[in-house]
């Protein structure tokens, strides 16, 4: 119980400082692109109501979970195959390196060439900027398969799919929640970023109209509803992985213990 | 039951060739225990993976059963010597067992009793739901043994299997090993490098050569039956075989080939 309370201290500690800081020094401000925090709060709850939340949070969060679903099972996917065979790797590597390197904003313009400016261009936007991470931490998890695991399964006659399932996909797993870490942050932001360029609705498109239509405080709400969305977003990614990766992080703390 | 015929091996790779076994031929009867021994680097793995067909030999041939091996076998299984990277860290123990007999078709009732009785046999009935990661190092190798026993194999293939663990540990599993051998009557080839070892298990021991390996001698052991880490270790005749061995290993580093007989020294 106290080490609970502890805990929620420790998580709420620095945001409330923070916060507080903002609110500080923010008070007496009269400059408009700067309001204080109190008319940020204030504004708040006539910017986010329900209707908004409907019509602007709940797509943009659509297109994010659309694209970010369609870069892991590609990225998974194609990683495990790169990562399987050394040959398909060989002729891969080179131009993975490449499109990597590309940033992924920069596509947005030519996406919308041949995908238009509705949903397709913004899921396939944020999928193509999602899939790297996730494709080359796959390639690398999979490469890494113990030898001597692979050697076990192989005596024992598990090979194909029930290698795959059981034994490739589940030794990778730690690599490919790196990815799939890395690419959510990366999906957040591709996801603002497209709605910016060309959309009639969405978190970004609000915040950009708010922004042009001069109504700076609810364009900062905008900015503090992107952030709760991370963070939310976050903390539910953490719960999954750690009900998948229960295991792994048992079996470091374990060879640590005896290290 | 196990035959191996002019076994040969040859890795190359990057301009460099290394023959690892040479000339390699001996036979293991249904039902023994045989105990190869070694120096170390001696080819001991490589023999045991052609033997389980995970590695094509270069020359000669493994017969199973008259049959030829030309990858693993549904009737051989495996223990090896790293058991925390041969059990999967994210299945539970009884899903490790489980999971060989999956592959087989085996309907769900038949598994569950197969992992029961074979985890019953090694003393580990009660770590069914914990992870390997959460037993110390002999219980991991007695959950690899389980895993070898549910399989239902005619012929068990140990690589060293007890070398990672402490001496009182070992000494456990060696009396498991005797035990599971005698009540279940499989044919088990042993890999050590440890002569004590090989001498207080096997009823057969085939001493093998430095690397390019051939078999350099196969002694009968003649203990009685009955084995125990007390009683037998002491015991004259078991002083005077270890002996035996222990010189034959060391004229096999020399490379003196000594003749081979399959007599043991006498008395």
């Amino acid at each position: 119980m106290r080490l609970l309370l502890l805990r929620t201290v420790f998580v709420f500690a620095l945001p409330t400082v923070l916060v507080g800081v903002w609110w500080v020094a923010s008070d007496d401000s009269t400059d408009v692109y700067w309001p204080p925090l109190r008319t940020i709060l204030e504004t708040f709850p006539d910017v986010w109501t329900g209707d908004r939340l409907k019509d602007d949070v709940l797509p943009s969060v659509l297109r994010l979970t659309g694209g970010y679903a369609l870069a892991a099972v590609v990225g998974v996917a194609l990683g495990t195959v790169i990562g399987s065979y050394r040959r398909v790797r060989a002729v891969c590597e080179p131009v993975l390196e490449f499109l990597r390197a590309v940033p992924p904003p920069v596509l947005v313009p030519v996406i919308m060439l041949f995908a238009g400016i509705g949903d397709t261009m913004k899921v396939t936007v944020i999928a193509s900027g999602c899939v790297w991470p996730i494709l080359l931490n796959t390639v690398e998890g999979v490469r890494a398969v113990d030898p001597v695991m692979a050697e076990t399964a192989r005596s024992y006659g598990v090979t194909g799919p029930a290698r795959l399932r059981h034994v490739v996909l589940r030794s990778a797993s730690p690599q490919i929640f790196a990815g799939l870490r890395q690419a959510l942050s990366i999906g957040i932001i591709l996801m603002v970023i497209s709605e910016m360029f060309a959309a009639s609705n969405g978190l970004g498109f609000t915040i950009v109209q708010f922004q042009r239509s001069f109504a700076i405080p609810d364009m900062w709400t905008g900015i503090l509803v992107l952030g709760l969305l991370g963070f939310l977003l976050s903390v539910v990614f953490q719960l999954v992985e750690r009900r998948v990766l229960g295991w792994y992080h048992g079996l470091r703390a374990s060879t640590r213990r005896s290290s | 039951m196990l035959d191996v015929r002019g076994l040969k091996k040859v890795y190359e790779g990057s301009g460099r060739r290394v023959e690892a076994v040479r000339d390699l031929t001996f036979t293991v009867d249904a039902g023994e225990l045989v105990c190869l021994v070694g120096p170390s680097g001696c080819g001991k793995t490589t023999l045991l993976k052609c033997m389980g067909g995970l590695l094509a030999p270069t020359g000669g041939e493994v017969l199973l059963e008259g049959r030829k091996v030309t990858g693993p076998p549904p009737g051989m299984s495996f223990v090896f010597q790293e058991y925390g990277r041969s059990l999967f860290p994210w299945m539970r123990v009884g899903e490790n067992v489980e999971l060989p007999l999956r592959q087989k078709n085996l309907d769900k009732a038949r598994r569950r009793e197969l992992v029961r009785d074979a985890l019953e046999s090694v003393g580990l009935s009660d770590a069914t739901s914990a992870y390997p990661w959460q037993l110390s190092g002999g219980m991991q190798q007695r959950v690899a043994i389980a895993r070898a026993l549910a399989y239902e194999p005619r012929v068990l293939l140990m690589d060293e299997p007890f070398a990672a663990v402490d001496a009182q540990t070992r000494a456990d599993l060696e009396d498991l090993v005797r035990r599971l051998w005698r009540e279940r009557g499989i044919t088990i080839l042993f890999v050590t490098h440890d002569i004590d070892e090989a001498v207080y298990l096997g009823e057969r021991v085939v001493v093998l050569s430095a690397s390019p390996t051939v078999v350099q001698e196969q002694l009968k052991v003649d203990l009685p039956d009955e084995r125990d880490q007390l009683r037998t270790r002491v015991a004259p005749r078991f002083a005077e075989l270890r002996t035996h061995v222990y010189e034959q290993i060391q004229a096999a580093k020399r490379g003196v080939s000594v003749t081979k007989s399959d007599t043991p020294p006498p008395h």
